[in-house]
């Protein structure tokens, strides 16, 4: 049918609108297997644009679209090849003869607790996530984790009873889950570490002096007086305000420089 | 003189007394423990099925972390991770085909043949140490402390890993010897304290350590000496409520034998962590002047 | 006990099937009892091990599944080191558990243990019992 008329072709080329991707003037397409069946599709695409662009449309399983919320985990592998690979739908760029499909959730089992009443002992999180024994470090969970982190170094850690470690450690963590789609023992991992870092931030963790030294003087209405005198200028006296505001110059060594006002410091 | 060490995660927590004590008692003979890095749970127990491997790949790695960080041996003093790093070494070192699978599932690893050789402590100490060499370095001899070595199950079995031959105790025996004390054999020195059973219905564990706590007693025991946490936990953390229920009629304070050798070396009896064992345990060192001066 | 041995109470494949798992001979055990008087577990048991070694080498698995001689192993080889035929017998209970939790199904529950209990137990005695009683 394309072949019977080019400027046809030219006439219906498609105009990205939303997140539709555009695709442009001369732009090369390869084969992609999404769930299984065949796309053609630009080369420079993102899975997920890619995916929008073979004309799914996501309810679920997208989110940020910048790679920190964790929404749209995928599994995907090379033809030809068994070894599977993990990235999220988002960030990974397609290439020819792809496989994949998107694990958006997984129903991992995650406990109720309150943070205030479990206090800061490993033996919480051991009460709660029993599971955790069941590890047999086959270390699937870091080989399935699109953010690199050491997952089984911190369920390790989690089951010597070092939370710190395993805060650490899981820090970069999104929750997209792939770690507990690939286990073998059934442990949810990423809810683990999402406990680890919360009681290892309520308990652990020292309070930061200066963060409480400020808060303390917000209660006390030291700055009162400021945010009333903001709340009473006119807009163009608030852009005014920002735009002749004071600014410490980028590079500055700590404690170097001060600003010409000093009444809230 | 430097070992290599894998402690196992229940020394991290709530067997940080075999830890402290090993620790403490080595570096007094001139020993510098070097915990290895990145190691994992062993497993605790070996699987014992035949087409079972991926129960092998968590204890492999652990030798994989020793042998990448240039261990030719590595030494364990928990009794389970040391019976279950040592059989899965057996196997990456005599089972080609096994071996060949392993080091394939894990192809994130550097490949592992057995190279390194897995220790129990107490093994060390009379290869490495000698038991005349300990004998010289006592400050505070053990004398008229009479305590039973009690082995239970992983470090002599199965034959192929066990640190001695079945029914022989010459390691702990010779250990507690030089140190001063009164060894009283008995015969349930061998007989498993019921493991993990302690969470499959409570009363079988119960009443197996009943029958060693008894047996201990009997044979003129003030304390028992061991070198896993399970089972410690079982004759000695649940040693009140057989009291309480009556299975037992007699309190055998339980030790790690690191914490006898560290206090018959002059450590400190705080650098031992006696709180974590089972109450008694303290009174009777110091009715029988077993702790060194403060 | 008397076993009559038929057709119908005799399975070949169930005795490979365990001879397979446990890289064992079942075949090879001359009953002498020689396990269950090693065996500290066997007051909990409802089977000595010398009654399951006899099942086992007639691959009674049915009569198997209703007794929990397996389930309160220790996995200490006390048995193991003593028959007199070489048998590894903790290996055969190992392949009687592990015929019941290859199909996803657990002897106890992790979540249904109290939270006092998995506070107070060694970490060794969690991994253990989850490595020998659930699938």
């Amino acid at each position: 049918m394309c072949d019977a008329d080019n400027t046809t072709t030219k006439k219906t080329i498609r105009v990205a609108t939303g997140d539709r991707a555009i695709l442009p003037e001369g732009a090369k397409t390869i084969p992609i297997y999404i769930m299984g069946k065949k796309y053609d599709v630009p080369e420079t695409l993102t899975i997920m644009k890619a995916m929008e662009f073979a004309g799914f449309k996501f309810l679920r399983g997208a989110g940020c679209r910048g790679g920190i919320c964790g929404a749209c985990p995928t599994v995907y592998r090379m033809a030809g090849d068994y070894k599977l690979h993990y990235g999220l739908a988002c960030q990974t760029v397609v290439e020819a003869n792809m496989y994949l499909a998107q694990i958006p959730f997984f129903p991992a089992n995650r406990a109720e607790y309150n943070i205030e009443e479990i206090g800061g002992a490993a033996e919480a999180i051991h009460a709660l996530y029993p599971e955790l024994f069941r590890c047999v470090a086959c270390n699937l969970c870091t080989k399935a984790c699109p953010m690199d982190v050491d997952v089984l170094g911190y369920i390790s850690a989690l089951k010597q009873g070092n939370i710190k470690k395993a805060a650490q450690l899981s820090f970069d963590c999104i929750q997209c889950g792939l770690c507990a789609s690939r286990c073998m023992g059934e442990i949810p991992q990423y809810h683990i570490a999402q406990l680890a870092r919360r009681v290892y931030g309520r308990y652990i963790q020292p309070r930061a002096e200066h963060l409480a030294k400020r808060v303390e003087e917000i209660e006390s209405g030291k700055y009162d007086a400021m945010l009333q005198d903001l709340s009473a200028m006119s807009k163009e006296e608030l852009e005014k305000c920002y735009v002749e505001r004071e600014r410490e110059p980028d590079m500055t060594a700590p404690g170097a420089w001060q600003p010409k006002e000093t009444r809230y410091l | 003189m430097k070992i290599s060490y894998y402690p196992g995660c229940t020394l991290k927590s709530k067997a940080a007394n075999l830890e402290a004590a090993a620790v403490a008692a080595l570096a007094t003979l001139g020993i510098d423990v070097e915990e290895i890095d990145r190691w994992n749970c062993c497993g605790a127990v070996f699987s014992l099925t035949a087409d079972d491997l991926i129960h092998q790949v968590g204890p492999v790695r652990n030798l994989v972390r020793a042998k990448e960080q240039g261990a030719t041996q590595l030494v364990t003093l928990c009794s389970m991770c040391y019976n279950t790093l040592a059989r899965a070494n057996r196997i990456m070192r005599d089972d080609a085909v096994k071996r060949d699978t392993i080091n394939r599932f894990m192809d994130e690893e550097i490949d592992y043949a057995g190279e390194v050789e897995v220790v129990h402590l107490l093994t060390f100490l009379e290869r490495e140490v000698g038991w005349q060499k300990i004998r010289e370095k006592v400050k505070v001899p053990l004398e008229g402390l009479r305590v039973a070595p009690y082995y239970g199950c992983t470090l002599q079995r199965p034959a192929d890993v066990g640190i001695e031959p079945f029914g022989s105790f010459h390691l702990m025996t010779g250990l507690l010897e030089a140190l001063g004390a009164t060894v009283t054999p008995f015969a349930a020195a061998d007989t498993c304290c019921g493991s993990y059973q302690v969470l499959n219905g409570e009363a079988g564990a119960r009443s197996t350590a009943a029958v060693i706590l008894d047996n201990a007693a009997a044979s003129g025991a003030e304390a028992l000496a061991t070198s896993c946490p399970l089972c410690e936990y079982n004759l000695g953390k649940q040693q009140g409520r057989l009291l309480e229920a009556g299975q037992i009629t007699t309190a055998v304070p339980t030790f790690y034998f690191t914490q006898l050798l560290a206090v018959a070396l002059g450590v400190a009896p705080e650098s031992c962590l006696f709180d974590l064992n089972s109450a008694a345990s303290l009174d009777l060192l110091k009715t029988k002047n077993c702790l060194v001066a403060a | 006990m008397t076993l009559t041995i038929t057709a119908q109470t005799i399975s070949i494949t169930s005795i490979e099937q365990l001879n397979e798992l446990s890289g064992e001979n079942v075949k090879l055990c001359m009953q002498c009892a020689t396990c269950t008087g090693m065996c500290p577990m066997t007051a909990e048991m409802d089977l000595s091990p010398r009654t399951v070694m006899h099942l086992v080498q007639f691959g009674m698995l049915d009569r198997l599944g209703d007794s929990n001689t397996c389930w309160k192993c220790a996995s200490c080889h006390a048995c193991t080191v003593k028959c007199p035929r070489g048998i590894d017998i903790a290996k055969v209970m190992e392949a009687l558990r592990q015929h019941v939790l290859r199909t996803n199904r657990n002897y106890i529950e992790p979540s249904a243990l109290p939270a006092e209990r998995i506070a107070e137990l060694p970490q060794i005695a969690l991994v253990a019992a989850f490595r020998k009683l659930t699938s």
